[in-house]
């Protein structure tokens, strides 16, 4: 049957049948409509310290290459060179134990080597990670969370998530972000390959992380230390933005909640559901701290720590079922009417 | 009967101890009640084999899972489970009895002895390990406890504090994970003392410490490596439990305990564990390179002075896992001093392998062509270990798919392929059967090329800002092609273990006989039969040299003569 229909209409649609297969079974439970092309290359160093750290990278490249060639040469050499070409040839080859000269030569070589790798390696280590921060730098605390961060700007008095804004850093005006590193449950990792490398957010132990962008624009990153089911996404943005762009976000994002009175009704559901005891939304009575801070909800690209993009259709299948969008999220399904979730996403969409 | 071609002990009785068949259940139960060596590092091998396949199998798994991204093959929870089990799997039942298994079953032989020195505790130690492996497995039954909360261990194989605290992992999948651990570890320990006392009492006359076996000498040093390194490890898993069920805090971040001090008693063992398993597998190349170069070792003093500078150094440099948690300047730079100088007598064998092949006449044997790919595996694997050493590059590549990469290379590229090696060299000592050249030809090219498909370019996605222990990725970050190239990779690997598994059962049945001596080796356990018999040498065998068979076979230029 499958012969017939495929002389009647050709191997093409065959073709894209199973493509659309292949496809469907990979993307199937994708709520993702765009995929953010990026590659968070470890050689793309958008920063001061990832710079550092990349020009160290090339050194150390350089000299491991030059051993592998040097020694694998030798053993190639060695291998077709010393084989034994005549399989009925019994006799042995002359007997070497050992040469003094020769192994000491290959013992000091090797230790020149490590000295010159060991001190390169500690003048950076040590310029970048002790380097002193100055007052004018942008402080955040990172707070990893199950499954999501949580972006605390003190000196600015707001919580944000998951989608980190920092200042650009010019020659002219250089702008530090220092991060402080902590962690409310079990150990992360906090990883934006282009800014830094990564360093641990654990708990009762603060740890401490800097750089200073040089390119405007949204680097990728993600946990990198085991912390549960959903380990795989929990993901991070970075948005690097000019000082006026920053400073733009930053005013916003002070403000309280947006008031809409059109959406009055949802977000009277959402203050009489238990959504309360685990978002803070300021300006209204919702002030539970588990879960991100939903202030500006819709000022953010991406929901379920970048699961998903923020859009209406996503929140609704996230607030129905969060284990279809993120399994083992630790928010729960809260099993409300159709009506009820469409009045709630009306109001969340409106958190500019 | 005597046989005339055995050079040493020729007046044992020679008839193979298979011979003498008893009912099924007499042969099972000579099997449980053995106290012999050679039985019991058979049994470890075996037990280590059929957990390299359950093993292998939760790789597939993983592989297949992660070909695609956004793969929907197993669940995340099924997943944190499955890469678990492989790690813990791989390290603490497939790699810690293979080792301890070829130990059992060469050491006493290689120096003359008639068994172990403890020769009922080495059975009591091999059941505490088995009886260990079995708690693990049966956690995916008995793991779930009354919360119903997951079955097998899903808190990564190196379980950082707080995740296995009873806040974030209830049920009692993580008490398995414990518990068996510190039952397997029982028996490691058991076993090293045993290795420390037969290699120090039992050795035959005239074989003194610079006459031991290269082998000999590096399990000395692995097993005194164990007895320091597993009692850490025992201690944390300890305080784990007491955590969990008796009120301790030593962990619990929650009520003022530190999650950093579990880092630092897992690594302090975690370390030197990748030497305790790497060290045997130099212990095999040691062996197998001379014979099938037909030369002397090059450097004999050098390769003891370093194994022991291994072993030395390994022991200071537990935290250059820890570079991303937060030490000072000044103990990072430590480390990375520490880990740089544990290459330098790396590179001393290194060198002195290929030092031993110059100039000698080498046969491409299996054994040999693993041993050869292990030398040039190795070298690589150093060379990124040099990569991870320098710690601020570290911060980048520490838990990506590089750091994956860079292990693998170390435990398939270095062990698994000296193992094999191994297997093939020592397999007619064992059996009296060759194992089939031509089947061990195609295990080898299709390990080598799966192997390298699958780890050359795992490296890849890891400089790419691939993190591990992920169940899927985001599709767009430009890893898919390389995740997909690299599980095509581990099923050519999976292939090549069934051929060698197919070999080795096959040979054992249809093998031609392998003499006592097939390849013309030059080490005491040449000189007995094949399979040895009960107590090995009738008589003590009485050496002057390092090579006594070499001496034997050469009276005109004996080595005792340069020694």
């Amino acid at each position: 049957m499958f012969r017939r229909w495929l002389q009647r209409n050709g191997p093409r649609p065959a073709a894209y049948a199973l493509l659309f297969l292949l496809g469907g079974a990979a993307a199937w439970g994708v709520p993702s409509d765009n995929i953010v092309h990026q590659t968070p290359s470890t050689f793309d160093p958008h920063s001061g310290p990832a710079l550092m750290i990349h020009h160290l990278s090339l050194f150390v490249i350089q000299i491991t290459f030059t051993i592998f060639i040097v020694v694998a040469s030798l053993l190639a050499y060695v291998v077709v060179r010393y084989r034994q070409r005549d399989p009925n040839d019994d006799s042995e080859p002359p007997q070497i134990y050992g040469s003094t000269q020769i192994e000491l030569a290959w013992t000091v070589i090797p230790i020149l080597i490590v000295l010159v790798l060991f001190l390169t390696t500690a003048r950076i280590l040590f310029a970048i990670q002790d380097q002193k921060m100055p007052p004018t730098a942008v402080d955040v605390d990172v707070v990893g969370h199950q499954f999501w961060w949580e972006f605390r700007y003190a000196k600015s008095g707001f919580t944000a998530a998951n989608e980190l804004h920092v200042p650009l850093s010019t020659q002219q005006v250089p702008m530090i972000t220092s991060l402080n590193l902590l962690s409310a449950d079990v150990d992360h990792s906090f990883w934006v390959p282009a800014l830094f490398g990564k360093i641990d957010s654990i708990p009762n132990h603060v740890n401490h992380m800097w750089f200073t962008p040089d390119k405007t624009g949204m680097f990728v990153g993600q946990c990198a230390q085991f912390c549960g089911v959903e380990h795989a996404k929990m993901l991070l943005r970075v948005y690097v933005q000019t000082p006026d762009d920053f400073d733009a976000w930053v005013k916003n994002q002070q403000q309280p909640a947006v008031q809409d009175p059109a959406v009055a009704e949802g977000r009277q559901i959402f203050e009489s559901q238990s959504c309360v005891s685990c978002h803070v939304i300021r300006g209204t009575s919702a002030n539970g701290k588990f879960g991100p801070d939903l202030t500006h909800f819709k000022s953010r690209d991406t929901l379920a720590s970048g699961a998903a993009d923020n859009t209406p259709a996503n929140l609704k299948l996230w607030i129905q079922d969060p284990d279809y969008v993120k399994p083992g999220s630790l928010m729960p399904a809260m099993q409300l009417s159709d009506d009820q979730i469409d009045k709630i996403v009306a109001y969340l969409d409106t958190l500019k | 009967m005597a046989d005339s071609t055995l050079p040493i002990g020729s007046v044992i009785d020679l008839t193979p101890p298979g011979q003498v068949y008893g009912t099924w259940l007499d042969q099972v139960h000579d099997w449980v009640v053995t106290v012999d060596h050679k039985k019991i590092g058979i049994m470890y091998m075996v037990y280590a084999l059929i957990f390299l396949l359950v093993g292998g199998f939760e790789a597939l798994l993983l592989r297949v899972q992660l070909a695609v991204p956004h793969n929907n093959f197993i669940s995340p929870e099924v997943f944190n489970r499955l890469f678990t089990m492989h790690g813990t799997t791989m390290v603490f039942l497939m790699g810690m009895p293979l080792i301890i298994g070829f130990a059992n079953y060469l050491v006493p032989l290689m120096i003359g002895a008639r068994d172990m020195a403890f020769p009922r505790m080495n059975a009591f130690s091999f059941w505490m390990t088995a009886l260990g492996g079995l708690m693990l497995y049966y956690s995916f039954i008995g793991g779930v406890g009354l919360q119903g909360a997951g079955s097998a261990p899903d808190v990564t194989w190196w379980a950082y504090a707080p995740l296995t605290e009873r806040a974030f992992s209830r049920g009692h999948s993580t008490d398995y994970w414990a518990l068996s651990l510190i039952v397997s570890g029982f028996g490691t320990i058991g076993a090293a003392v045993n290795i420390i006392a037969t290699t120090l009492c039992m050795r035959c006359k005239g074989m003194t410490l610079f006459r031991m076996p290269l082998l000999v000498w590096l399990y000395l040093t692995v097993s005194g490596m164990i007895l320091v390194t597993i009692s850490p490890l025992t201690a944390a898993q300890i305080m784990l439990v007491i955590d969990r069920y008796l009120g301790g805090h030593f962990f619990d971040s929650q009520a003022g305990g530190a999650p950093i001090v579990w880092m630092h008693f897992f690594w302090v063992f975690g370390h030197p564990e990748v030497y305790v398993l790497v060290l045997p597998a130099f212990a095999i190349a040691n062996e197998v390179i001379p014979v099938f170069s037909r030369k002397a070792i090059f450097g004999y003093p050098a390769m003891v002075a370093a194994s022991c500078g291994i072993g030395l150094i390994s022991l200071s440099v537990w935290a250059h896992h820890m570079f991303t948690v937060g030490m000072t300047s000044a103990q990072n730079a430590f480390f990375v001093l520490s880990t740089g100088l544990v290459g330098v007598p790396t590179g001393i064998k290194i060198f002195n392998w290929i030092a031993t092949m110059w100039g000698g006449k080498i046969r491409f044997a299996t054994p040999m062509l693993f041993c050869t790919a292990f030398l040039a595996q190795f070298l690589f694997a150093g060379l990124t270990g040099i990569m991870l050493s320098t710690a601020p590059w570290n911060w980048q590549l520490h838990n990506s798919y590089f750091v994956i990469a860079h292990f693998h290379y170390v435990l398939v590229g270095a062990i698994v392929f000296c193992f094999l090696g191994g297997f093939y060299y020592w397999y007619p000592k064992m059996t009296g059967k060759m194992l089939d050249e031509r089947l061990g030809k195609w295990s080898f090219w299709l390990f080598v090329i799966g192997f390298h498909m699958t780890f050359d370019f795992m490296h890849i996605p890891g400089l790419l800002g691939m993190p591990r222990s992920i169940y899927t990725y985001e599709p767009g970050r430009g890893w898919d092609t390389w995740n997909m190239i690299v599980s095509i990779g581990a099923m050519i690997q999976g292939i090549a273990t069934l051929v060698f598994a197919y070999n080795l059962v096959r040979s054992y049945f249809k093998g031609p006989d392998a003499g006592p001596d097939p390849w013309d080796a030059w080490t005491l356990e040449w000189a007995t039969s094949s399979p040895p018999p009960a107590y090995n040498f009738a008589s003590e065998p009485v050496v002057n040299s390092r090579r006594p068979l070499w001496d034997l076979k050469h009276p005109e230029d004996p080595d005792s003569r340069y020694e």
